[in-house]
């Protein structure tokens, strides 16, 4: 499997994703500017957490725009996988490839804490080394992750069971209508979630719930964190 | 060529919970402001460009507010030429 990570001027979890890649892969990941126009022959394309031009107009909305974007998603077209979290989960959003909007939290507060997800749809080649209704932890960080929908794309990501992950037992930090934490595509190869699973891969990070995520993206045996 | 300036407001869609409205809203009563119903906060956007025609400088403007100024799944705006 080959690996790109997309940075963007203001990308700050790109170092995180590296070493989530490298560890659970054995591979290096190739990193891509976002002025490029092509992307390197690519297995997973991740667009890590960060603050992309600032959050300048909206979060990920320059980001959106950028060159790179559009050779995402044709890749994303072509089936290549595409992982967005926290920040890439909202540029996913404005560039069109995932639907909805990432909105202020509703308590307006930054929120940096552990909450907990419950897998709703363990089919997609992100979640499928889950069972549906399993439980994990997960630590989230972000200012907008207030998920919003319009009432008919709602029921469409309700009725197609395209809600990967949402907050469980009352841990939704942000507002988000359905408790939604993260989305697929239809096509199931784009997956876009604000909470950070490369903070949540081996003993040092407390647990390693969010490694399974990583594995399963990248066909990789499962393997006990170190 | 003229030139054209133009003020773009951006507001959220009726539906769309504000938070940051409804903390301005909440700050404005306990400074003593009464019948204060609601506060939604929007973005305005001072645009100079020059076009061929008003009609060239409003569909530009209109084009720029659906690909980059305005997120149409949450937001509404108004092109407004001076």
């Amino acid at each position: 499997m080959k690996t790109t990570i997309a940075l963007f001027p203001g990308s700050n979890r790109d170092r995180d994703m590296i070493a989530a890649v490298g560890k659970i892969s054995g591979e290096a990941s190739t990193l891509v500017w976002h002025t490029s126009t092509e992307l390197p022959e690519s297995d997973l394309i991740i667009l890590p957490g960060g603050f992309s031009h600032g959050d300048y107009l909206r979060a990920g909305a320059i980001a959106a725009r950028a060159p790179i974007m559009q050779a995402i998603a044709k890749a994303a077209a072509d089936g290549v996988r595409v992982l967005g979290v926290c920040n890439g989960f909202q540029t996913l959003t404005e560039a069109g490839l995932l639907p909805g909007a990432l909105m202020r939290n509703a308590g307006l507060n930054f929120v940096c804490k552990m909450v907990q997800l419950e897998v709703t749809n363990a089919a997609s080649p992100f979640t499928n080394r889950y069972n549906a209704g399993d439980v994990i932890d997960c630590p989230v960080a972000h200012h907008d992750g207030n998920f919003f929908a319009d009432s008919d794309t709602l029921a469409r990501l309700e009725d197609d069971g395209l809600v990967a992950f949402r907050y469980a037992n009352g841990t939704n930090p942000n507002g988000s209508i359905n408790d939604i934490a993260g989305i697929l595509n239809p096509a199931g190869n784009v997956l876009g979630m604000m909470p950070h699973p490369e903070n949540r891969i081996e003993a040092a990070h407390g647990g390693d719930d969010g490694r399974r995520l990583f594995e399963a993206a990248m066909n990789v045996l499962e393997s006990e964190a170190a | 060529m003229a030139h054209f300036s133009a003020r773009i407001t951006v507001t959220l869609k009726n539906g769309v919970l504000d938070p940051q409205g409804k903390a301005i809203e909440s700050a404005l009563g306990s400074l003593g402001f009464e019948g204060v119903d609601s506060v939604r906060q929007g973005k305005t956007f001072d645009v100079a460009l020059d076009a061929a025609s008003q009609s060239d400088a409003e569909t530009a403007l209109n084009a720029m507010c659906e690909k980059l100024l305005a997120n149409t799944v949450i937001e509404d705006y108004r092109v407004e030429i001076g």
